[in-house]
């Protein structure tokens, strides 16, 4: 019940992003057509705003934008003008969802382990080398560590290609540099959970029924130690799958992330507006399935 | 977090030898956390060195030389750009900008943040569930475009003012203090909701009962009563709000929307010299020296936080 009543809340909800994300650019100065390439005499303006109804009143507009948006239609780029929305996101999005996703696996996958490791391992030598490299990822932005990747393993060494998203290969770089940042921030939270978990009292009950310590960690106290990483693997996600501008900028990727960025810069109205909508989608349907996952991990946790 | 965890808090009532007040105790458990403290004499050290090195050197951060992309040398520590400009300075203005952005774009978050909070949870009801709504949808949409727009915005609402009335010098001030607004008005949402939560549990304890009982105004009860109460909570969350506007900053600077050469910061000096990377040939050290001092401020930034938080909330979250 508590899950399908939140499911019925996500319409209102992105119908309200929508109308803010419409409005917050509309408000702005400036407009679509000001970068382009030779002025445009007044004339041209005014038919550019003519043919994409931005002489209509706000609401109008705003309106047209929802008939679109119930059929599917995001609407033409104002920028990109032989493209529509939907196309550039049909492009785009592949790209950054398999870079996204290929980190994400990266970051969870070293993330985890690490954390759990310097759990258990309280006080072992090992711990020291696993918290450096944590707060070392939480601390070098991938601005620092996409050029430095690029300068050892692609230039010094030839091990991979600099740049492009053309083979496998292409992609262990900026898989790395993208994944680097969240997989220190996941062992910092996998390991507070798991040091949360190891003193508690089901895990003592554990041990006196006679479980191994690797056991005891394994099958009681992780699914619980690892509440903190879902919690925060949900937004992470969301982040990853609608690409990062850094990244795709030092490896030349066309993923969404410029896009982002370039078309609220342009004042592309109808970019803008759709990609926040996907990104909030994306964002909403996440944070619904890691409370799901909550639920399912603890089950002390009960939604009503 | 919707669980507890099943670990039991055991209170030593041991008689303390003197009294100490609470600050003094909490100094005292800063400085028994060893990587934190290093990290504050690093940070001091730092801080000495950013400010003082100006005074002493004989470089400029934005003379021009004939000597062009050189390496590290004697008269060049940190090598030159490409432009000629001695790199130890640039970087050492670089430092000292990327500092006072964070602080002040942690500050203007911590004002909005707090007020934000403090009157979401003292209002309580309808309007606490309004306030924290908004939060919820801000924090759906992505910082980046929301960053973008305000600062694009207030740029073009200057323009006029910028080019015209005033110095170009000036102008630079202007457009920093659009970007101080810029991190500050998308770096307050964490605080917003850290604060409210402290603050809706500390409204109905009886203290508050009490100062209303006698009279107090919500005013006088939210500052004099609540908000010393939740200091603690908030001073470690801004220490820690700052190493991440610091990163926030670099990142616009990348953009080209962060600080505006000839000025510099520390991320706007990492993507000049990583816009020079070819397979030809690599000016590393253009690089490296930024990032390594990017890197060493957010550690010890990072570590003093931590150790604050240790030190001030005992009892708080060890997650972030």
């Amino acid at each position: 019940m508590y899950f399908v009543k939140r499911l019925i809340a996500l319409p209102p909800l992105l119908l309200l992003i929508s109308l803010l994300a419409f409005m917050l650019v509309r408000v702005a100065p400036g407009g679509p057509f000001d970068r382009e390439r030779k002025p445009a005499t007044p004339e041209i303006e005014r038919a550019l705003r003519a043919k994409y109804h931005l002489d209509e009143s706000v609401w109008k507009q705003y309106l047209r934008y929802l008939g679109g948006l119930v059929q599917g239609d995001l609407g033409p780029s104002l920028k990109q003008r032989n493209h529509s929305v939907n196309d550039i996101i049909a492009q785009a999005l592949p790209v950054s969802a398999t870079l996204g996703l290929a980190s994400f696996c990266f970051a969870v996958g070293v993330g985890v382990p690490l954390g759990f490791y310097t759990a258990v391992r309280r006080g072992h030598w090992t711990e020291m080398i696993g918290t450096f490299y944590t707060l070392l990822a939480v601390c070098v932005p991938a601005l620092v560590v996409g050029p430095l990747l690029v300068i050892v393993f692609a230039v010094k060494l030839g091990w991979f290609p600099v740049a492009l998203w053309t083979s496998p290969l292409h992609m262990v770089l900026p898989v790395i540099t993208l994944g680097f940042y969240f997989s220190g921030k996941i062992a910092r939270l996998m390991r507070e959970g798991m040091l949360n978990v190891l003193p508690a009292e089901f895990m003592v009950t554990a041990r006196a029924k006679g479980l191994s310590d690797f056991k005891a960690w394994w099958r009681h106290g992780f699914r619980l130690a690892i509440l903190p990483v879902v919690s925060y693997a949900g937004p992470m996600l969301a982040d990853l799958l609608t690409g990062s501008f850094v990244v795709e900028a030092l490896f030349q990727i066309p993923g969404i992330g410029s896009f982002i960025v370039n078309s609220a810069l342009n004042r592309d109205y109808p970019l803008i507006t759709g990609l926040v909508l996907l990104y909030a989608f994306l964002l909403i349907v996440l944070n619904l399935i890691v409370d799901a996952l909550y639920a399912w991990l603890d089950p002390r946790v009960r939604y009503e | 977090m919707p669980y507890t965890h099943g670990s039991i808090r055991v209170c030593v009532m041991s008689k303390p030898a003197e009294h100490q007040s609470p600050g003094a105790r909490a100094w005292s458990r800063f400085r028994a956390n060893r990587p934190a403290y290093a990290c504050l004499w690093v940070l001091v050290i730092l801080l000495g060195v950013i400010l003082l090195l100006p005074f002493i050197s004989s470089q400029s951060p934005t003379r021009l030389t004939d000597s062009l992309s050189q390496g590290p040398s004697s008269s060049h520590w940190f090598g030159t750009d490409t432009l000629g400009r001695d790199l130890l300075s640039r970087v050492v203005y670089g430092s000292r900008i990327s500092l006072l952005v964070g602080m002040v774009g942690a500050g203007v978050s911590l004002v909005i943040g707090v007020l934000w909070g403090a009157i979401a949870g003292y209002l309580g009801g309808k309007w606490d569930n309004v306030m924290m709504r908004v939060v919820d949808v801000l924090y759906s949409l992505p910082s980046i475009v929301f960053v973008i727009v305000l600062i694009t915005t207030l740029e073009g609402m200057a323009k006029e003012f910028l080019t015209k009335t005033i110095s170009p010098d000036a102008a630079g001030l202007v457009r920093m203090l659009f970007l101080f607004v810029g991190l500050g008005a998308v770096s307050w949402l964490t605080m917003a909701r850290i604060v409210r939560g402290e603050v809706l549990a500390l409204r109905s304890r009886s203290f508050v009962e009490a100062s209303r009982l006698l009279g107090a105004g919500h005013a006088r009860i939210l500052f004099h009563h609540i908000l010393p109460n939740i200091a603690g909570v908030v001073v470690v969350y801004l220490m820690l709000t700052i190493p991440a506007v610091i990163l926030y900053e670099s990142f616009l600077s990348y953009l080209g929307l962060g600080i505006q050469p000839p000025q510099a910061s520390l991320g706007s000096l990492i993507a000049e010299g990583a816009s020079q990377i070819n397979p030809i040939r690599i000016y590393w050290w253009m690089v490296l020296f930024p990032a390594s001092l990017l890197v060493v401020l957010l550690l010890a930034l990072n570590f003093i936080g931590d150790g604050l938080r240790d030190a001030l909330d005992p009892r708080g979250s060890r997650e972030g």
